[in-house]
């Protein structure tokens, strides 16, 4: 049974230190994150999206340059073509090697409602930018960005990564592992620690409104459009009328005039709303998705050690209990008698009891790492949310109050115009 | 309305027998003073809207709406008392007979429209129901603007019916009948016969009734647009209420961002409460646009007038010149024309020369009186045309200050609902800031 290896998945050898630091890694302090202008020392970019036509399938890929001065990094400046399977790859590779730690998602597979296919141009730019966003998270976690995939990711050529994909535990451990998983998450957590659980109950809720948010925004989006449609008839009409006036010809032709521009104020609005708040609460929406996972994953951790534990107290409660009947018949059916029978017996649960014991310690040592990771990324989560909606709705205020002033200026050089008009007949009218 | 300044002179409150010659004599003097117009002497309200239910005859209730319409003399405020106003109450179907009176009496003049019936052209949060109190609302102002139209016209403000109208509330309807406005009325298949075969119709009306139609068609699709794009309006600023719920919601879980949710939570409620008085407004909008669309068929009307007219009298020239020929005829005694008269003289013989005056005397009869009608029905075409022509100047001039007026208006309102929107939104952003 495989038990060595704590967390299954690669891990960089290079932190392979005693638990203790492990630990020590994974406390973030508000000022570690604060890092100054001109600190950052590796930008990455997503862009230039092509098509690709085998016999067998269609697949865009994407350009990911990258520039650092990073020592792990043999040059400054790399360039590569990835495609979306290559990030799914990298990301599960990265949920196996830190668990509980809370790496970003990526934008969806497919989308279902609303898509008619897959490569239209403003899925494609979408995705793009998400997967710049995944990217660029994954630089800026202080452990998550020294992963040895991740730089495999960044700088290898496309068979580089076939091959490099290929190494990594077998399917039958993973199989394993798998197995291990869903036995541990039938069984369920018993003593979930309370911290845990507020953060449970907190990410229950966020998912619920961000769900709803995303919703709300999509369905504005779509009233929108509506709204545009509608809009689209109403200044030829206005430009229809004038050609029928005299005196009302170029007040009426102004009045077409300002509804265009209007309408096209409105589409540039529309625009701001689809293309930078539905995709960021839509993100958001799959973190909560990425923080039940992990959560579920760190009460797996414990509920493993949960199980270890409660199989120490039976083999304990085992090896004291009085010798039973039955093993005794059944050891002088084989031949041995009683005594013989019992201590070896004892010998061999004292035996797995000290096993399990090393074990034990090891998940505990586990457990509390995990819990850690889970600790430190969680405050760092909640303040990137906080910065990311923040800004997401700051911004999307802001086109708001700039779409409605250039609206003002619009109708206000109309009124403008209209009065002078106005007044000038009155003059002329005046006169006669 | 009119921006007439001027001084205030007694009307004089004329009877409908004037001719129309009269009439145009009166409107110049009215328009030359410019202040004698009832509008000018009287202050007209449609103060209030009140149901009633009756038992009708079929022993059945019925519900319907009275409007009061208060009067008081123009001068009674600015000498500081402020007495009472006179009032009376009367229903839609009243106004309608009074409108179809004028219709009637003054066929040359455009004659303002009442307010629609039933209402069209509704966005579905407006209800279509005759006894929505929007809907009575609107349709009292529209009967007030109705009653000012009329009573600043200087033809029409002039009509005794239309004063007694407005000051008697018994007898009115017995006494409107007793005119028997309704038996003068044109038939509609006489106007349509006529707008077919009329020969030499003023070009200037045919004009005016091809621009009666494209006004009409325009106005209505306009009204259509704007139906549609106040639904979907309504349908976008709604849904940012969702806004607020969720914000006020998500901000009961969060220890930082709590406050700015809830607060820009509030704001997207009033973000999405604030379409209301938007839409309401437009709706006055819509009101103005719709008069100038019943104003159409107002204008139709006289056109349609002035083809029949024009019909009647090219018809009675052609009667006269064929009784001219038959004089001639006689007289020379050539048959150029047919007739069973003639035919039969040939067959059974030649009448004598007695038959033959009598025939020429009565002839010579007619054709004087046939020439005096001819005459005075020309004057009264021309007269037709004439003032006809003055009131859609006039008419022509109301209206594109009206419509200015409107679009002005309208602007202000986009203004104001700009400025409401960055309003809302700076103080959304704020709130978002402190995030």
């Amino acid at each position: 049974m495989d038990t060595t290896n704590t967390d299954g998945g690669s891990f960089n050898a290079s932190m392979q230190t005693s638990p203790g630091s492990m630990i020590n890694q994974y406390k973030f302090d508000e000022e570690d994150e604060e890092q100054e202008p001109g600190a950052k020392d590796i930008f990455i970019t997503v862009d230039d999206p092509e098509s690709h036509v085998t016999t067998i399938e269609t697949f865009i890929t994407y350009r990911v340059l990258t520039k650092t001065t990073r020592g792990e990094f043999d040059s400054s400046e790399y360039e590569v073509r990835r495609r979306y399977q290559d990030f799914l790859w990298l990301r599960g590779r990265l949920e196996e090697a830190h668990p509980t730690l809370i790496v970003h998602p990526l934008p969806e597979k497919f989308v279902m409602k609303g898509m008619v296919e897959r490569f239209n141009d403003d899925f494609i730019e979408t995705r793009r930018r998400a997967l710049h966003r995944f990217l660029d998270r994954v630089a800026d976690h202080p452990i998550l960005s020294c992963n040895e995939d991740f730089r495999v990711f960044l700088s290898a050529q496309a068979w580089e990564l076939t091959s490099h994909k290929k190494q990594g535990p077998g399917f039958l451990t993973r199989m394993g592992e798998t197995v291990r998983a869903v036995a541990a998450s039938v069984r369920g957590v018993k003593n979930r620690p309370e911290e845990f659980n507020s953060i449970q109950e907190y990410v229950e809720a966020f998912s619920q409104k961000m769900t709803s948010l995303d919703r709300i925004t999509q369905r504005i989006t779509k009233e929108e459009k509506e709204y545009l449609e509608e809009l689209k008839e109403y200044a030829p009409t206005y430009t229809l009328w004038s050609g029928s006036e005299e005196e009302l010809a170029e007040p009426l032709k102004g009045m077409a005039n300002s509804l265009d521009r209007c309408y096209q104020e409105t589409e540039e609005q529309g625009r701001q709303l689809s293309d930078c708040l539905a995709p960021a609460l839509h993100e958001y929406v799959l973190c909560s998705e990425t923080l039940k996972a992990v959560l579920r994953r760190r009460d797996n951790i414990q509920a493993e050690l949960e199980a270890k534990n409660e199989a120490l107290a039976t083999k304990r409660a085992d090896r004291d209990a009085e010798p039973r009947e039955r093993g005794v018949v059944w050891q002088s059916l084989l031949g041995k008698n009683p005594e013989e029978a019992r201590q070896l017996k004892q010998q061999r649960l004292a035996g797995e009891i000290d096993e399990l014991k090393e074990e034990i310690d090891k998940m505990e040592d586990r457990v509390e790492w995990a819990n850690n990771a889970l600790k430190g990324d969680w405050g760092r989560w909640q303040r990137s949310m906080r910065s990311d909606l923040k800004e997401a709705f700051l911004s999307t205020a802001q086109k708001n109050v700039d779409y409605y002033e250039k609206c003002l200026a619009v109708w206000e050089s109309f009124l403008l115009s209209m009065r002078a008009e106005v007044s000038e007949v009155d003059q002329r009218a005046g006169d006669s | 309305m009119m921006a007439d300044t001027g001084s205030e002179e007694v009307a004089v409150i004329g009877n409908t027998d004037l001719t129309p010659g009269e009439i145009e004599n009166n409107m110049k003097n009215t328009m030359g003073e410019k202040g004698t117009l009832l509008f000018r002497k009287m202050e007209i309200n449609v103060a209030e809207a009140e149901k009633r239910t009756v038992k009708n005859a079929v022993n059945m209730q019925e519900t319907y709406t009275v409007y009061l319409i208060e009067t008081r003399p123009a001068d009674a405020a600015s000498e500081g008392t402020n007495p009472a106003p006179d009032s009376l109450w009367r229903r839609y179907s009243e106004f309608e007979i009074l409108r179809n009176f004028l219709l009637v009496t003054y066929p040359h003049l455009v004659v303002p429209p009442l307010p629609e019936k039933r209402a069209e052209f509704v966005w579905h949060k407006l209800s279509a129901d005759n006894m929505d109190p929007d809907f009575v609302e609107r349709r009292r102002v529209g009967l007030e603007n109705f009653l000012l139209r009329v009573a600043s016209h200087p033809i029409l403000s002039t009509d005794h019916v239309f004063f007694t109208f407005l000051t008697e509330e018994d007898g009115w309807k017995e006494m409107v009948f007793e005119t028997g406005f309704q038996a003068k009325a044109d038939s509609r298949l006489k106007a349509l016969n006529a707008t077919f075969r009329v020969k030499n119709p003023d070009k200037r009306f045919a004009e005016m009734k091809h621009y009666s139609d494209e006004l009409q068609s325009v106005i209505s699709q306009l009204l259509r647009v704007r139906a549609r794009v106040a639904d979907r309006l309504y349908g976008v600023y709604k849904v940012h209420g969702n806004y607020g719920r969720v914000f006020s919601e998500w901000s009961a879980i969060e220890k930082e961002m709590g406050d700015g949710l809830q607060s820009a939570g509030h704001h997207m409620d009033a973000y999405a409460a604030s379409v209301d008085d938007i839409l309401e407004e437009e709706e006055h909008y819509a009101d103005q646009l719709k008069e100038y669309l019943f104003y159409t068929e107002a204008l139709r009307a006289v056109c349609r007038k002035h083809e029949l007219m024009q019909f009647e009298l090219e018809m009675a020239a052609q009667d006269l010149s064929t009784k001219k020929q038959q004089q001639e005829e006689l007289a020379t005694g050539t048959v150029r024309t047919f007739s069973l008269k003639g035919m039969t003289s040939k067959l059974f013989g030649q009448e004598t020369p007695e038959q033959r005056e009598a025939k020429m005397k009565a002839l010579e009869g007619q054709i004087q009186e046939d020439e005096d009608a001819l005459k005075d029905k020309n004057t009264e075409c021309d007269d037709f045309v004439r003032g006809a022509w003055l009131d859609i100047e006039r008419f022509k001039d109301q209206k594109n200050h009206d419509l200015k007026e409107a679009l002005i208006s309208y602007a202000i309102m986009q203004i104001s609902m700009c400025k409401k929107g960055i309003q809302v939104w700076t103080n959304a952003k704020e709130c978002f800031n402190k995030m």
